[in-house]
């Protein structure tokens, strides 16, 4: 068995390029939900911070520090997802059914959306 | 299977949301559904923390994140749209400030008093509480600069990079000497003040205009802190999901370098902004520029076929976006084909004006990304620039000289006819002529954003 750094560095290295391959996906149109997503998901140190702030006998200043830690991650994590949420739900595609319409309508029939277009 | 297992098991299932939430912003029509799974996941990590054996101080851990919980919540529900970069930015800071707070915890906890921590141990640590504070630092001023609480210029003085590189060859020797020497808690404490000065430091030169890079940058900052502190816990859940983000802000922050034609390093360490109005762009500002009032204009948009809207942070700023949507719909309605063409740094981060135009109600199938539509603006009738000047400036493609040469800009000036609408010829952010202005296909509407387009609405509706 490899060291266990040596393991986490390879779930590090493959993450990157994992990363990298998710991201580059993603348009332009959403790069800000893009970054408060990343955001919250970043917000993942709240398991660290549990973690620490739950060791048993520490002095007081370091329960103060580990418990800071634990309000910083949490505020991450809820307004991180909550923002996020907001923004998508405000992203919608065209009311009037031209494109969607188009979609919909069985073959034969695609001749319809250009003639009501015209009307209105 | 131990409980330490199904415990990492929960992990994993939180790794898996985490990538689907990334996979499904690949359209709008998944997103929020993808951001649901990613709320998800983060619950089942937390709650598995909760399961840990070994776990104390239940009831403060849980009355502080109750108490933290809607605050977060309430930010996110009451900042507006146009100051999501300074929310993104808060919450990059208090990301990479936990992060370094847990570093210290740990350390102060695991480091035995005589004797020292393994090498990667104290590496890891070092590394969480070193990015973690810097982000924070770094994106606590950003925020400042955004909000207007500090100046949005640049801010400089003389031997700045001098300061600022012995600063981080300090902060390095400490950082070497936590790893060989004694490892008390109080050196580790010394290292995180002084690479929270260092963030400080970091962002006083950088200028408002540039801010999507360096929010883009802190992003990466913070996610590269929190899989620090995933290497510190030996918690894959944590170097993975920081590594996400961390590849995610970095891709950001290339591109927006590449947007504005300028290398990151550039951004960094250029103090843009600071560029004066030279005399002979003032000189060749003396052209002749062609005026033309709210009717005449709202006739050229009225009996157009394409119209092209360039919206920029001008028109955010004016709070018009709404006024532009109902000016769009009236041109529609008449027949008139209407789209978006959005330049990557309009705004004060990636996608900025993407989110402005969908909260006036703006379908995103209308808006377009600069390399969509740059080829069909010589069809297009009229370009209308509503509050946006660089991102338009031809002297980008065509004049050597110029301190924007190079960056891509918005072809505008390809289009038959080109309308500006524009509150004075006072140069843009950064204090640089725009012959667009003085094009022969150019005509100026000189109005607030607002006013200017509400105006542009009535004539056309009476027309």
């Amino acid at each position: 068995m490899p060291a266990q750094w040596i393991i986490e560095l390879t779930v590090l290295v493959l993450a990157a390029f994992l990363g990298v391959e998710v991201i580059s996906k993603v348009p332009t149109l959403l790069h800000t939900p893009l970054m408060s997503g990343t955001n919250a998901i970043h917000g993942i140190v709240l398991v660290g911070a549990i973690i620490v702030a739950g060791l048993p006998d520490q002095p007081i200043w370091i329960r103060v520090v580990s418990l800071t830690a634990v309000a910083l991650g949490t505020l991450n994590v809820v307004g991180g997802f909550v923002v996020t949420d907001r923004m998508l739900e405000m992203f919608k595609k065209r009311p009037e059914p031209e494109a969607a319409k188009a979609e919909e309508v069985p073959l034969g029939a695609s001749t319809e959306p250009e003639s009501a277009r015209g009307d209105e | 299977m131990s409980r330490n297992d199904a415990i990492s098991l929960a992990y994993l299932v939180t790794i898996v949301t985490f990538i689907l939430a990334l996979r499904f912003l690949s359209s709008p029509r998944h997103a929020r559904l993808g951001n649901w799974l990613g709320a998800v996941g983060m619950t089942i990590a937390v709650a598995a923390t909760f399961a840990r054996s070994g776990l104390h101080n239940y009831v403060s851990i849980i009355i502080v994140m109750a108490a933290a919980a809607p605050v977060g919540a309430y930010a996110a529900r009451a900042v507006k749209m146009t100051a999501m970069p300074q929310m993104v930015a808060l919450f990059n800071g208090v990301g990479g400030g936990a992060a370094a707070l847990v570093a210290l915890a740990e350390f102060h906890a695991r480091a035995p008093d005589p004797g020292r921590l393994p090498f990667d141990a104290s590496m890891s640590i070092i590394l969480s509480a070193l990015i973690g504070s810097v982000s924070f630092a770094g994106s606590m001023l950003a925020f400042g600069k955004l909000q207007e609480l500090v100046t949005g210029r640049p801010i400089v003085y003389p031997a700045q990079k001098l300061v600022n590189g012995l600063l981080l060859s300090g902060l390095v020797a400490l950082a070497l000497a936590i790893l060989i020497g004694p490892q008390k808690s109080v050196l580790l404490v010394l290292l995180i003040a002084g690479a929270l000065v260092f963030g400080v430091l970091f962002v006083l030169p950088i200028g408002g205009a540039d801010m999507p890079v360096v929010i883009a940058l802190l992003n990466a900052f913070t996610g590269l802190a929190a899989s620090a502190t995933g290497f510190v816990l030996h918690e894959n859940v944590l170097i993975v999901s920081g590594m996400l983000v961390g590849a995610s802000g970095t891709l950001l922050t290339l591109l927006m370098a590449r947007a504005m034609g300028r290398s990151v390093s550039n951004v960094l360490f250029g103090a843009f902004g600071q560029v004066q109005v030279s005399a002979e762009a003032l000189a060749g500002a003396n052209g002749h520029v062609r005026s033309a009032s709210a009717e005449d204009v709202a006739v050229m948009l009225a009996y157009a076929q394409r119209v092209i809207i360039v919206p920029g942070y001008g028109m955010a700023v004016a709070q018009a976006q709404h006024d532009v949507r109902k000016l769009a719909d009236e041109l529609q309605r008449r027949g008139v084909e209407v789209r978006y063409a959005i330049h990557p740094v309009a705004g004060r981060m990636p996608g900025h004006m993407n989110v402005l135009l969908a909260e006036a109600n703006v379908p995103y199938d209308q808006l377009f990304e600069m390399d969509q539509i740059n080829d069909d603006f010589p069809e297009t009738d009229v370009a209308l620039v509503i509050g946006a000047n660089d991102v338009t400036n031809p002297a980008a493609r065509n004049s050597p000289g110029s301190p924007i040469y190079g960056m891509p800009i918005l072809d505008v000036d390809h289009a038959k006819n080109v309308v500006v609408i524009k509150r004075s010829m006072n140069p843009g952010f950064a204090g640089i002529d725009n012959p667009l202005y003085r094009d022969p296909k150019t005509v100026m509407l000189f109005a607030d954003a607002k006013r200017g387009v509400s105006e542009l609405f009535e004539d056309v509706k009476t027309l």
